[in-house]
């Protein structure tokens, strides 16, 4: 039996963005029909909650319970938003671009069946600013949904309306954190607010707003189209649905796969991505983007899911895998990684950004031959004041992940840089 | 002054957000797509019709990446120094740029064709190393291959 890829079977291979009209022959905006024609909001909210659907931007959050938060009949606060998130700056992350390139008209429709579902009245795009094609793409297909009646007033010639409006970034990875991105769609800086209240109950100008991902918004369509059942015999787990898996690193075929969810890393890496390249050795990898745990090789095995990847240690992320080998320094890819969240810290938590800053010096000492014999006790230090709790959002607790496992599986690595006063890679 | 033209263009955006301030990032970004930056006048000039402060406004400038509170050059050259490509060479990649250009990050080449800047993980790591030159995508770059990029920007 060949397996079904509901949210990439669809893409042209040539390149080109799938057309509303080819979008509609493969049943785009049936999922729509069927709810506006047969479902209430609560039973679509119902629905993608039974099918088990959990956020695909990182933090892997139940989906239908996300849009249950949100007050809803006729006393709810107006307007009520939605909003996709298309930020997507998560060092290795490249699906979503491929998703909105290939196919914008799944990521409108899956965006439109979530303001049914939350009641919402208008629906934001936000995408980042460098995706300039995606963006184009998008333009086009939101301008086509208005034409066809897909968006407006009196949808499919129901009561239900909806206004879309795509909103591009300006850049920067505080953006793509839920409450900075309202922030950011508000016209100011993208510092997180405090939480409670969540968006659900309180976010944009005030009002209820649901943030989702693009990845996820993406299955919405096909779970009320093709029902759950269907839904959750896509998976080879407990968490359901398909996955967009990628490999990026000196892979022989770096890429992206939709693929069973719980599909074993070493079946990805292997199968699909070709192994590593010939004489290098697999080493280590980042299975979800640059803010989750190293994995090893004792770890090749894990499905990739949710549940089993965080059982390893680490966290399933956006799936995304980025794959260090032999001839990679891991204590440079660490500070590579460290230089980033230093970099893109919004300065607001003492423990975040005078932390990865302090962090990111000793790193980059290290490389250049001037490590000192303290420094790993000062490393893992900093990742106990960036673990979770300490700071304001999770951008401090996701840049600790790599450096603590990092020091876990390669110490050696690091300790010979201090002794040898240099970095080995470097000849 | 803003030109009619960029005053229409940011009126356009006001009508779909419900605050002023809202439109402010997009009006800075429309300002810079004529003058390829945003000066301390324009700041002004677009803090007075949003109806904010220009410290305000500055504030939001400078915390967002895209938008140029410097002159840039014709070109604007920005290459990916994030995990992928810094695994896939980036080093290499940037050694052979700041040499090719003759100029750092956050430099502008003499004749003004282009500023050279870094910029995080552009989602092409499956194709890296990757660069953007004015907001197009240049992947799986070698010497050769971005020596062929570069000719193409006058
Ligand atoms: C610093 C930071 C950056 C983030 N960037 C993104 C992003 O670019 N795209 C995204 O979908 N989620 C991103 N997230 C996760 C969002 O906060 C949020 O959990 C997600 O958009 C929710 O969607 P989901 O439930 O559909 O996964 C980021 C989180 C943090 C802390
Ligand atoms: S954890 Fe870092 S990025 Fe998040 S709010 Fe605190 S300082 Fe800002
Ligand atoms: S790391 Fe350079 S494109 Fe992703």
């Amino acid at each position: 039996m060949t397996q079904e890829r509901p949210l990439t079977e669809a893409i042209p291979l040539d390149g080109q963005a799938l057309s509303l009209r080819g979008y509609e022959q493969v049943g785009g905006y049936q999922g729509l029909r069927k709810a506006l024609r047969e479902m209430s909001p609560q039973a679509v909210q119902e629905e993608v909650k039974k099918a088990g659907l959990r956020g695909r931007g990182g933090a892997g959050f139940p989906t239908g319970m996300k849009w249950s938060f949100v007050p809803m009949g006729d006393n709810a606060p107006r307007p009520k938003y939605v909003v996709a998130n298309a930020d997507e700056m998560e060092p290795g992350t490249f699906k979503d671009r491929y998703l909105m390139e290939g196919n914008p008209h799944q990521l409108i429709e899956g965006l439109i069946l979530a303001a049914y579902a939350t009641q919402a009245d208008v629906a934001f795009i936000f995408i980042r600013g460098e995706y300039k094609l995606a963006q184009e793409r998008l333009a086009k297909a939101i301008a086509d949904a208005y034409a066809a009646g897909y968006l407006g007033k009196k949808i499919l010639k129901s009561d239900f309306a909806l206004e879309m409006i795509l909103h591009v970034s300006a850049g920067r990875y505080m953006c793509g954190e839920e409450t900075g991105l309202l922030n950011a769609l508000e016209g100011k800086r993208a510092n997180p607010r405090s939480k409670p209240p969540f968006p659900p109950v309180a976010g944009l100008w005030g009002k209820p707003t649901t943030v989702n991902n693009v990845e996820t918004l993406a299955n919405v369509p096909h779970i009320i189209a093709k029902g759950l059942t269907w839904y959750q015999s896509l998976s080879r787990s407990r968490d359901y649905g398909t996955k967009i898996y990628g490999a990026s690193g000196k892979v022989k075929r770096p890429g992206l796969w939709e693929l069973p969810m719980g599909t074993p890393m070493r079946e990805i890496l292997e199968e699909h991505a070709g192994g590593m390249r010939d004489g290098l050795r697999f080493r280590g990898v980042l299975p979800g983007g640059a803010s989750t745990d190293f994995l090893v090789e004792e770890h090749l095995e894990v499905p990739m899911d949710f549940i089993e990847v965080q059982k390893a240690g680490s966290r399933l992320g956006t799936g995304t895998m980025i794959v260090l080998d032999d001839h990679t320094c891991p204590v440079g890819m660490t500070s590579n990684l460290i230089h980033f969240f230093a970099q893109e810290s919004c300065g607001w938590c003492t423990p975040c950004w005078s932390g990865l800053n302090w962090a990111k010096q000793i790193l980059a000492a290290m490389e250049e031959g001037r490590g000192e014999p303290g420094d790993l006790d000062k490393l893992a230090f900093q990742t106990k004041f960036l673990a979770p709790g300490n700071t304001f959002c999770a951008l401090a607790p996701g840049a600790a992940e790599p450096l603590q496992s990092a020091l876990k599986y390669f110490r050696e690595d690091f300790e010979r840089h201090i002794l040898e006063q240099r970095c080995p890679w470097k000849s | 002054m803003l030109t009619v033209e960029e005053r229409e263009e940011i009126e356009a955006e006001l009508a779909r957000y419900p605050t002023k301030e809202a439109v402010c990032i997009d009006a800075m970004k429309i300002v810079q797509r004529h003058r390829g930056w945003v000066s301390d006048e324009s700041v002004r000039d677009i803090a007075e019709l949003l109806e904010m402060s220009p410290a305000d406004l500055d504030g939001v400038a400078t915390f967002y990446n895209l938008i140029f509170r410097k002159p840039v050059g014709r070109h604007v050259a920005m290459l990916c120094n994030s995990v992928s490509c810094w695994i896939m060479g980036y080093e290499k990649m940037h050694k052979h740029l700041t040499d090719r250009l003759g100029i750092q990050f956050g430099e502008t080449t003499p004749d003004n064709r282009f500023t050279l800047l870094p910029i995080v993980c552009l989602g092409a790591c499956d194709h890296a190393p990757a660069m953007l030159v004015d907001n197009e995508l240049h992947t799986d770059l070698g010497p050769e291959r971005i020596d062929q990029v570069l000719e193409a920007y006058k």
